[in-house]
């Protein structure tokens, strides 16, 4: 997809003046969050189950290698195939090969981010493949030529008018009369059109939530049930998952699942978890008859060992999103690639690079709310504090801010001139307020005054106060 | 020097720099409650500011200068306080970060921060204070800056002080916990987006019906009332030491009406 | 080089690794063969009553309905008996489980049984569990000719038939008898968990039942 990511202001602008989106952003405000309230509320050992993910995840960061090799050698027992895939481009050519192999025309999807990484449905369409979103919020988004605009929730840009718009200029099937007012109805006209979908492909793509070493399992979690469908029905499943997904054995699995559902959705657990191994075996009437994982580094190798080694532990929950006040004003396109919110804004510059990604860990008041829900603890406002120190390093920042920078930090590191700069200053800003409490407008100020009133300085600053009543009770004293 | 004072504790004010440019009341707001808590108060002429501006643009070597100066000036303290959860929350959680590896200041740095707090949770955490000697009769409603909120878990504290002010009728704002939109260099660098989070605040802050919003950081604040002012709201402004301890002869934060 | 050998130097270089250090290989193979105890919820180890209460009152919180009998032998009529109230036909879609198959069905005269996996044209279909999971209300599934996967996705009405018996506290204890049936590292071509029927929120967050998978999901739960 084409990233838009530089323009982060230009599109948070347009996110800000669009009506239909503001309206839809309203229920991210309220609906997540206060069921992920209750669903943590009603489980006492929440907070110990953060802690047990977290170590699972850095356990395996430390190991990875040892973890991936495990992991491949059960894989290959149960008789399914791995393609180690470095870049999006080695992933692209190894499944459109597997397609290729059985001249596959219509690729069922699940819902995964991975494969909005590697652009998969761009590159199937222009390869003659017809790839068939099932995600009921990522089948809409296919219909209007979108992308997601939340990890787990792919539609919440849209409002059901809209949907029902796209419905009936795509579905020539149906009636004008019929009612495609409500959800419902809406919902029970993609299930019907998906159905055939699912029996007409070759091959069933999915990303996947955990890969297990132990057993060389890949598991999904989904509410309703398209994940499944996608990959018990064609003849070939591929399992698209980056390396950071795998995790030493079921029942480690089992522990973060706890804290995922609830950060997620604010469910106990996702209506279906389902763990995959090979493809089907002698006997079973159901099934695939081929089971491929598409095991992709692209980028994440090179997090190890940094200081951004902990967004890795990320099990793509949303909680992070959900909660971020600039996410809650301008959506997830704003954010001009693949991941949006908090997460994105670390990840997004680590794969696409800081010199385009930069904007995103700046726009943050590292309010803290995304690391203080985050199931997996990770410290994302300190790792965009991260982004920020490198494209200082290497001067990527706009001048004009650095420099301000530059003079403030000058004074700051010298307390005499400061306090100097400080007594000049603010009385003659206090001054130039004509007595009145705020200025509307003020030379250098426009970021703030554009929008907001400035509060005037009292007069004299606090310093300068404190000297004048000592100095007045040491004329005091005896 | 009488007996009494050498056992009392020694707490270096930090003022922070809004409040010294802007609004010095809250200095001597904060000099009163700490003076009336049973300790005594030094004001270092060395201080400047705690460095965010800087630290948060990605600049870590003014940063660290910065803090090396601020150390230096506050480590004789028994306590280093300041009227503010963000500048508090930066000498105590993030000082320590910007020496690691430094064999010479990490020491120093871990008992510098060791010794830092936020006003507020200082007067009732660690002084205990349970008879704040204020009167104020209106409504207010109070927003909990997040630094203060999430990094030193102040929440409680503010509310249990304003408990005990003659006359105050304390009503809750919804969705307290939720950025004001200020983030510092965030609020001029994305005013845009900046603009529409600290919207959505003042809309629950008019639905609250509370006559004045406290907070515990001036720089929420002076974006909390410049957007108030902005749009006319006749809601008033100020930082919550100024109720605490009595001191609101002074205007407003942004005047009134 | 491979892309595998590739991606293992790039992670090993980050890690600053060697390959081929027996101690972490022989650490991480203990882990696997015995993974730590994890942090398990309080909320599902309780006596068998109480566990078997548990597990009915969260599947019906999470939207499925649960039926308790006494016998295998209730099964037919409580089966029939659900297809009648939600007015469907006699007919059902299922797999080659002995347990089911063993059940008087012949007494269910009108009833018309369907062998195999789901072609998709099922209104109702009937698995027998492995398991339950009472801290989450969660059924276990699976596959193979006895309890085809696609009968727990295609038909429009999922009927469960669980073992009170099977029913464990937590998923931990389940994998522990997943591992016992297949062997340690092996597994079923597809392990499901289900939590009640399938559902979405996809659009304007609003909740609605039957999505892709069944519209409603019935549990019948055996005593004794």
């Amino acid at each position: 997809m084409q990233i838009t990511s530089p323009e982060f202001k230009a599109n948070s602008r347009a996110a800000l003046a669009d009506p239909q989106l503001q309206k839809a952003l309203g229920n991210v405000r309220s609906g997540f969050i206060e069921k992920r309230l209750k669903a943590v509320a009603d489980l006492p050992e929440f907070e110990r189950l953060r802690d047990s993910a977290k170590a699972i995840k850095d356990h395996v960061l430390s190991n990875l290698d040892l973890y991936l090799e495990a992991y491949e050698g059960r894989v290959l027992e149960a008789g399914g195939k791995v393609h180690w895939c470095g870049t999006a481009e080695d992933a692209r050519q190894a499944i459109l090969a597997i397609c290729r192999g059985v001249n596959a025309k219509v690729v069922t999807k699940g819902k995964s981010m991975i494969t909005e990484e590697i652009a998969l449905n761009e590159f199937f369409e222009k390869n003659g493949i017809t790839p068939v979103e099932t995600d009921l919020g990522e089948y809409i988004i296919q219909l209007r030529g979108e992308h997601p605009s939340h990890i787990i929730a792919p539609a919440v840009h849209l409002n059901k008018d809209q949907v029902e718009e796209d419905f009936r200029r795509v579905h020539d099937h149906l009636a004008p009369g019929r009612d495609l007012t409500e959800p419902e109805a809406l919902l029970n006209e993609a299930r019907r059109v998906l159905r055939s979908r699912y029996f007409e492909a070759d091959v069933g793509i999915t990303g996947a939530n955990f890969l297990v070493a132990e057993t060389g399992s890949s598991i999904i979690v989904t509410n309703e049930g398209n994940g499944d469908l996608t990959q018990i029905l064609p003849k070939i499943h591929i399992v698209v998952a980056s390396i950071e997904k795998v995790v030493p054995t079921l029942d480690d699995a089992a522990q973060i699942l706890r804290v995922l559902a609830r950060s997620a959705t604010g469910q106990d657990m996702s209506v279906y978890t389902t763990v995959s191994t090979g493809p089907r075996r002698p006997g079973d009437p159901d099934g695939p008859e081929e089971y491929h994982v598409i095991l992709l580094d692209n980028g994440r190798s090179a997090m190890l060992g940094t200081e951004f080694q902990d967004m890795l532990r990320c099990i793509r929950c949303g909680a992070c999103m959900n909660h971020c006040p600039v996410y809650h004003a301008v959506g997830g396109h704003a954010y001009g690639w693949v991941y949006p919110g908090p997460m994105g804004a670390v990840l997004t510059p680590s794969l696409i690079g800081v010199d385009k990604g930069g904007h995103l860990p700046n726009a943050s008041t590292f309010c803290g709310r995304c690391e203080s829900v985050c199931p997996m603890k990770i410290p994302l406002p300190k790792m965009m504090r991260h982004w920020r120190e490198r494209e200082f390093e290497r001067g990527l920042n706009p001048a004009v801010g650095r420099y301000g920078l530059k003079a403030w930090a000058f004074f700051a590191k010298r307390p005499r001139l400061y306090r100097f700069a400080a007594a000049m200053g603010i009385p003659a800003l206090k001054v130039f307020s004509f007595g009145k409490e705020r200025f509307s407008w003020l030379p250098l100020a426009g970021g703030w005054t554009k929008y907001r009133e400035l509060p005037a300085p009292e007069g004299r600053t606090f310093m300068q106060q404190l000297r004048e009543r000592d100095a007045v009770m040491k004329q005091a004293a005896p | 020097m009488t007996q009494q004072a050498v056992t009392k504790p020694r707490v270096g004010l930090f003022v922070t720099c809004l409040v010294d440019l802007f609004r010095p009341v809250v200095g001597f707001a904060a000099v009163k409650l700490i003076e009336d808590a049973g300790c005594t108060v030094d004001i270092p002429m060395a201080q400047t500011c705690c460095g965010q501006p800087a630290y948060n643009s990605g600049d870590r070597k003014d940063t660290r200068a910065i803090a090396q100066n601020t150390i230096e000036a506050f480590e004789e303290f028994d306590y280093i306080v300041a009227p503010s959860g963000s500048c508090a929350g930066m000498l105590k959680k993030h000082y320590p970060g910007l020496f690691k590896g430094d064999l010479t200041w990490e020491p120093r740095v871990a008992a510098f921060s060791a010794k830092v707090h936020e006003l507020v949770s200082f007067l009732a955490d660690v002084r205990g204070v349970q008879d704040i000697d204020a009167r104020l009769d209106g409504t207010v409603t109070y927003h909990d800056s997040c630094s203060g909120l999430r990094e030193l878990g102040i929440r409680a504290q503010p509310r249990a002080l304003l408990g005990q002010v003659d006359g105050l009728t304390l009503r809750e704002l919804p969705d307290a916990d939720v950025c004001c939109g200020f983030g510092g260099t965030f609020c001029v660098k994305y005013s845009d987006i900046s603009n529409a989070i600290v919207s959505e605040k003042t809309s629950k802050i008019e639905a609250s019906g509370a006559d004045l919003l406290l907070a515990g950081d001036l720089g929420c604040l002076m974006n909390m009332a410049g957007k108030l002012k902005r749009q006319g709201s006749a809601v008033e402004t100020r930082h919550v030491a100024e109720v605490l301890a009595g001191m609101t002869d002074q205007p407003p934060i942004g005047g009134r009406g | 080089m491979s892309g595998r050998e590739a991606i293992l130097a790039k992670v090993r270089a980050s890690l600053s690794e060697g390959g081929n250090d027996p101690a972490r290989r022989a650490a991480i193979e203990a882990r696997m063969a015995k993974p730590p105890k994890g942090v398990i919820p309080a909320r599902g180890k309780l006596p068998d009553d109480a566990r078997v209460d548990l597990f009915e009152t969260l599947a019906s919180k999470f939207a499925a309905t649960v039926e308790r009998v006494r016998s295998h032998a209730d099964v037919p009529k409580a089966v029939a008996a659900y297809l009648r109230a939600k007015n469907l036909p006699a007919a059902i879609r299922i797999g080659a489980d002995k347990r089911l198959a063993a059940m008087p069905w012949d007494r269910q005269k009108a009833m018309e049984i369907r062998n195999g996996p789901s072609d998709g044209d099922d209104e109702a279909g009937v698995s027998h569990a492995f398991g339950g999971i009472a801290e989450t209300g969660t059924l276990v599934m699976t596959s193979g000719k006895d309890n085809p996967s696609t009968i727990n996705f295609l038909p429009e009405h999922h009927i469960v038939v669980l073992e009170a018996a099977d029913i464990d506290g937590d998923m931990e204890s389940v994998l522990a008898k997943v591992r016992k049936k297949f062997g340690k590292g092996r597994m079923p071509r597809t392990l499901n968990f289900i939590t009640g029927p399938s559902r979405s929120g996809d659009i304007e967050q609003k909740i609605i039942l039957g999505a892709h998978g069944p519209r409603a999901l019935h549990i019948i739960m055996v005593d004794g």
